[in-house]
């Protein structure tokens, strides 16, 4: 469903992400792990259209989307959270997950403001919309609630919550566990894994978390340098020496 | 919600009830002259300055974007409803249409290109355009030139007024309270989550500046057909200072922080008319005071609403969530 060919992007002298590729199929949750500064974010940056690629292609659902504005690779079907949390604070949590339905706004400017019944149609569809998201992700009681009033763990919850209300088909995940503590961690797992099934998603993260990328990715991709040094399953990943080298240093001779 | 449902009707009656009510006893106090020339004067300034703060807080309050060029928009309303009521001799209906159109373009053409800078940028540059608008007002001897345009008839009566400030108040408020509204605060909370979360920045940046030049363009309009005589002095940044102050005073993002600061404003700057020695020295000590003790403006982003109002009057405006 994505194809990811020779991306390249640089910083002044740079190179954040060197001739990066890769694969996703439909529905695969896929982890991309790799020491600090290893490029990942950069890599999710460039897919998400927050930065342009110096060079290379990113095919999705058989588009090219290189290049385009965030917002309309979002309306194609690409979703995130942040590494740092990124809601609209100010905002109430039904808001946050409200502003995510509006790029599939049911009703024209103009009915907004004459109060026409189509207003208070859309309106009541979307409210009904963002309370099944916040139902999946135990935020209803809170809807009310300011974003940022919100303890750590419901605020990546929100997140995870608004980012799937733009009706994505591959959904991406920077460091969702981050902060978490182990139980917090194995209930996101489930999580992870759940809305997988319910929105028939295809899930990128990354994720420091070895217990989490090791018990839910099906595959997995390690960056150091801006280059992929491994890709596989788990299992081939924890054996792979050029993985262990990268994070530990390699072994003294 | 059953409840709330039920009593909204009822809710509504008794709000246009209340606007009846207002507008009836103002233009009776008018009409039975109980309201000398000052008043009236005053009541015409406040008018105009709510509508001035309240359009420019949807640009700088609700999307964030600092502008200093509102006098400008405000300019351009004044002199194009001028020239078709005292050049074209059209009604001042058609005056009004004209001033919101000319406005509303204004914003669009200078919005576009702006838009895209942010923040200390973005003030500078609007405050740039809005000066060349005066200045070039200044170099067209159609209108006048540095004297302006003089004997315009005075048609901005009371019921202009209020239907003005009625329709500004409902037409904001109602922008603000919907999707694109939220598109347009989620644009001033986080710029590239909104964009991520496929909302287009520039598309409801540019929306809300050609709104709110629009209806600074109704403000100039109102404003030339009160007080006879229009110049582009009139409308020099120091003007757009002025509207900016309001907002901040009523605090950024509140529509009716913008209204409570637009009236103390312009009563506060009326009664010390009087006083004309310590007059702006105790203007900005009031302002001082007013960030140094309550910087986040009057009201903060909260609005007074049905929500405080039910508090106070009970059960009747039904509960709103």
């Amino acid at each position: 469903m994505m194809n990811i060919e020779h991306l390249h992007k640089a910083f002044g002298g740079l190179s954040a992400v060197l001739d990066f590729n890769a694969h996703l199929e439909e529905q695969e949750l896929i982890g991309l792990i790799g020491p600090n500064g290893a490029g990942k974010t950069t890599v999710f940056n460039l897919i998400t259209g927050v930065y342009k690629p110096d060079e290379g292609k990113i095919h999705f659902a058989n588009q090219d989307i290189t290049g385009l504005p965030p917002y309309e690779i979002c309306r194609r079907g690409i979703a995130r959270t942040f590494q740092n949390i990124r809601l609209f604070n100010d905002l109430t949590v039904l808001d946050n997950v409200r502003i995510a339905l509006h790029k599939d706004v049911q009703y024209p400017l103009l009915s907004a403001v004459f109060r026409i019944p189509s207003f208070f149609k859309g309106e009541a569809e979307m409210e009904k919309k963002a309370d099944e998201f916040l139902k999946i992700f135990h935020l209803y009681d809170k809807r009310y609630e300011k974003a940022s009033s919100l303890p750590y763990g419901d605020q990546r919850r929100l997140e995870i919550a608004r980012a799937l209300a733009t009706n994505p088909r591959l959904l991406i995940l920077d460091e969702p566990a981050a902060g978490m503590n182990p139980n917090e961690t194995a209930e996101l797992m489930e999580l992870i894994r759940s809305i997988r099934e319910q929105f028939k998603l295809t899930i990128l993260l990354i994720e420091h978390d070895m217990s989490l990328v090791m018990g839910v990715c099906e595959r997995i991709y390690v960056l150091d340098y801006g280059q992929i040094i491994a890709e596989g399953s788990p299992e081939e990943i924890r054996n792979n020496k050029r993985v262990i080298e990268a994070y530990l240093g390699e072994e003294v001779s | 919600m059953q409840k709330t449902r039920h009593i909204k009707p009822v809710r509504f009656i008794v709000e246009v009830g209340i606007l009846v009510v207002i507008f009836t006893l103002v233009q009776y106090l008018i009409s039975a002259g109980l309201l000398n020339q000052y008043y009236q004067i005053n009541l015409a300034s406040i008018c105009i300055n709510i509508i001035l703060a309240v359009s420019l807080n949807l640009i700088n309050g609700f999307t964030g974007q600092l502008s200093l060029g509102h006098a400008g928009f405000m300019a351009v309303g004044a002199y194009a409803s001028v020239i078709m009521t005292n050049y074209m001799e059209l009604p001042f209906i058609v005056g009004i249409a004209a001033a919101c159109l000319a406005a509303a373009l204004a914003g669009f053409i200078i919005g576009v290109p702006t838009l895209r800078l942010r923040g200390d940028y973005l003030a500078i540059a609007t405050l740039g355009f809005g000066e060349i608008i005066r200045v070039v007002l200044q170099n067209i001897d159609y209108v006048g030139g540095p004297a302006g345009i003089m004997g315009i008839s005075k048609m901005t009566t009371w019921p202009w007024l209020f239907a003005s400030v009625v329709v500004t108040l409902v037409v904001i408020v109602n922008l603000i309270n919907s999707s694109y509204g939220r598109a347009i605060i989620s644009v001033r909370e986080d710029e590239i989550a909104a964009e991520l979360m496929g909302v287009n920045p520039t598309k409801y940046k540019v929306l809300a500046f050609v709104v709110g030049a629009m209806f600074a363009g109704l403000a100039g309009a109102l404003y030339a057909h009160y007080f006879y005589i229009i110049k582009p002095e009139t409308f020099n940044f120091l003007k757009s200072f002025d509207i900016l102050v309001m907002v901040v005073l009523g605090g950024l993002g509140s529509t009716t922080g913008a209204v409570i600061a637009a009236i103390f404003i312009t009563v506060l700057t009326a009664a010390l008319q009087s006083f004309p020695a310590i007059r702006m020295i105790l203007y900005a000590v009031i302002l001082i005071m007013v960030m140094i003790y309550r910087p986040q403006g009057l009201m903060g982003n909260r609005e007074l609403g049905r929500r405080t109002f039910g508090k106070v009057f009970g059960s009747l405006w039904g509960e709103e969530k």
